[in-house]
């Protein structure tokens, strides 16, 4: 069916997020949920993106800087640029950081390998070893880990499986990269960060949007309407959106659907975990 | 109606933990009670938190269980409404609104309208109430609805028509909506305009309770409030916070509106009954049709 409603104007103001409100809950959220757990300390992996600046800086105004560690992991081929952006996140903040080089690690772990990984893997190995990393500093610091995946990585899967995508709470993942950019600038971010392109640095030059194929301004707008808004895909089409870009997304987020989940379990009992054993995680609290 | 001074308990209840949410409740009752209320209100299943999936079991109460003596105790000198899940005899659960006075339920409520669509999957543990009553307190008539039941503006229209000259929503509302140009959440926004449109046309008071803190991520919005029969705001808690927060609840606004907007005396009751029974026993007939 057709539709007579401009989508692309509709996803505008959708997307459009109420910067103070957000964050009052974004902070309130992280303050709550961990504090239920006797905790009121947090670490974030500050790579010196939009993100992980945004969810650091809620996490520096939920419980004050002195609380909440900025963990620096770069590789060897991590550009410089991003390290220097990240502490000077930290010094505005005003929060501690640590600084973890994760060469050795990756290096050593690649160099026990027959072959030369593609570089899919590759980048798969640092973010699996800057997880470990930060979980040790978790525990170090008695602080959780608080998450940096937005809405668009989430559901296009463009993120690694425990990974960049462990967290204990994530205070961003209902939103989308635009709407963290919104929030960026309410939250005083710096403009270096803001202003970069978009980049998982897992390689020399690497650009998200490159990589993907598409810009993030349109991504968010059909991945809105298609999620938020229920819209069909033939719906956008309709509604001007390019047919293979819709599609492709709409792909994207299908067959990612299983990083989303935790692993299948084969069901055996009469009552299996996450099935039909089903308790909220604040159990009792 | 008599005066009422009433006291709004926008309380966080902790999720499962019957014994904390006790002492939560006994606290802010006895902070009423010296603030001079007369009766003082909580939220929907604030005795239990609400996202309780297989909790439900663990959490749910008769009504005579002795673990409520404490809150019938406190219920001597201010009448208290809470929400808890009942359990009946033949071991159903239903989400429950209770109206102590004197150590006594005066009345209870159950949730008619389980919600079970976006994130909401009450029915699978849940059982909903049949029935929507007005039932008399020692300051006239008055009616408990929950949270949904207050999405199908038919439950207000029967809470009115049975006399209501009060009626109480417990909430536990999940906020949704940060949308840009507006400062409060969309899911608030909503409940505002409920609860003004049914204070304005069922010309009465109307009074809601909705909890604070998060579950699961989820944060519920506080922003209680409570709207006269010319659907004036009378007060309002902060959003986000817990708080305890005072109003009047007069007659002689009640009547003054009343005489100004006759709805409530203009209203067809009779006509709405022959209609709604027409229209059931056709849907009843093509349901049987569709086979």
């Amino acid at each position: 069916m057709t539709t007579e409603v401009d989508l692309r104007g509709r996803a505008q103001r959708g997307l459009d997020l109420e910067p103070g409100l957000t964050c009052r809950v974004l902070e309130a959220f992280i303050r709550d949920e961990i504090e239920k757990f006797g905790i009121q300390r947090a670490v974030v992996a500050l790579s010196g993106g939009i993100d992980s600046a945004v969810s650091c800086a809620l996490a520096a105004r939920a419980f004050g800087p002195e609380r909440v560690l900025a963990v620096l992991m770069p590789y060897r081929t991590s550009n410089p640029a991003s390290r220097a952006d990240a502490e000077t996140l930290v010094g505005q903040l005003g929060i501690p950081s640590t600084l973890i080089e994760i060469s050795a690690a990756v290096d050593g772990l690649l160099g026990e390998l027959d072959e030369d990984p593609s570089p899919v893997r590759r980048g798969n190995i640092m973010s699996r070893a800057r997880m470990i990393a930060l979980y040790d500093q978790s525990e170090a610091f008695g602080g959780l880990v608080v998450g940096t995946s937005n809405k668009t990585e989430l559901l296009l899967g463009y993120g690694t499986q425990f990974g960049d995508m462990a967290s204990a709470v994530n205070p961003i993942g209902d939103l989308y990269k635009t709407q963290v950019r919104a929030l960026a600038t309410a939250l005083d971010v710096p403009a270096a960060i803001r202003d970069k392109a978009p980049s998982a640095d897992l390689w020399v030059g690497q650009s998200d949007e490159d990589e993907l194929g598409f810009d993030y301004e349109t991504a968010d707008q059909v991945l809105y309407l298609l999620i938020d808004e229920m819209y069909a895909t033939a719906d956008l089409i309709a509604g001007g959106f390019d047919a293979d870009l819709v599609y492709e997304l709409q792909r994207r987020v299908v067959r990612s659907q299983f990083k989303r989940r935790l692993p299948l379990i084969a069901k055996l009992s009469n009552r299996t975990i996450d099935r039909d054993f089903r308790y909220p995680r604040d159990w009792g609290r | 109606m008599q005066d009422i001074r009433l006291a709004l308990a926008q309380i966080r209840p902790a999720l499962g933990d019957l014994d904390h949410n006790l002492a939560l409740h006994l606290d802010y009752i006895e902070r009423a009670a010296t603030a001079g209320a007369d009766v003082v209100v909580f939220p929907e299943q604030s005795l239990t938190g609400y996202f309780l999936s297989d909790l439900v079991p663990d959490v749910a109460l008769p009504r005579d269980d002795p673990r409520l003596d404490p809150l019938r105790e406190a219920s001597q000198g201010i009448d208290v409404i809470f929400g808890f899940v009942e359990e009946t005899s033949d071991h159903r659960f239903l989400p429950a609104a209770g109206y102590l006075h004197h150590g006594e339920f005066v009345h209870v409520h159950h949730k008619v309208y389980l919600v079970t669509y976006g994130l909401f999957d009450e029915a699978r543990d849940l059982a909903g109430g049949g029935a929507v009553r007005a039932f008399d307190t020692r300051f006239g008539r008055t009616s408990m609805l929950i949270c949904e039941d207050l999405w199908h503006p038919t439950t207000a229209s029967i809470a009115a028509a049975d006399g209501a000259d009060v009626i109480y929503g417990l909430s536990s509302s999940p906020g949704r909506g940060v949308a840009g140009g507006t400062h409060e959440l969309g899911s608030a926004e909503t409940w505002r305009a409920i609860n003004r449109l049914y204070a304005s046309l069922h010309v009465c008071y109307v009074v809601h309770c909705n909890r604070v803190g998060f579950e699961d991520g989820v944060n519920f919005w506080g922003g209680s409030e409570v709207i006269g029969p010319d659907g004036e705001l009378l007060a309002r808690a902060p959003d986000f916070e817990e708080a305890l927060v005072l109003a009047t609840l007069a007659d002689a606004p009640l009547r003054r509106q009343r005489t100004r907007l006759p709805l409530r005396r203009d209203e067809d009751v009779s006509l709405n009954g022959r209609e709604f029974a027409r229209i059931a026993a056709q849907r009843h007939w093509q349901d049987d049709d569709r086979g």
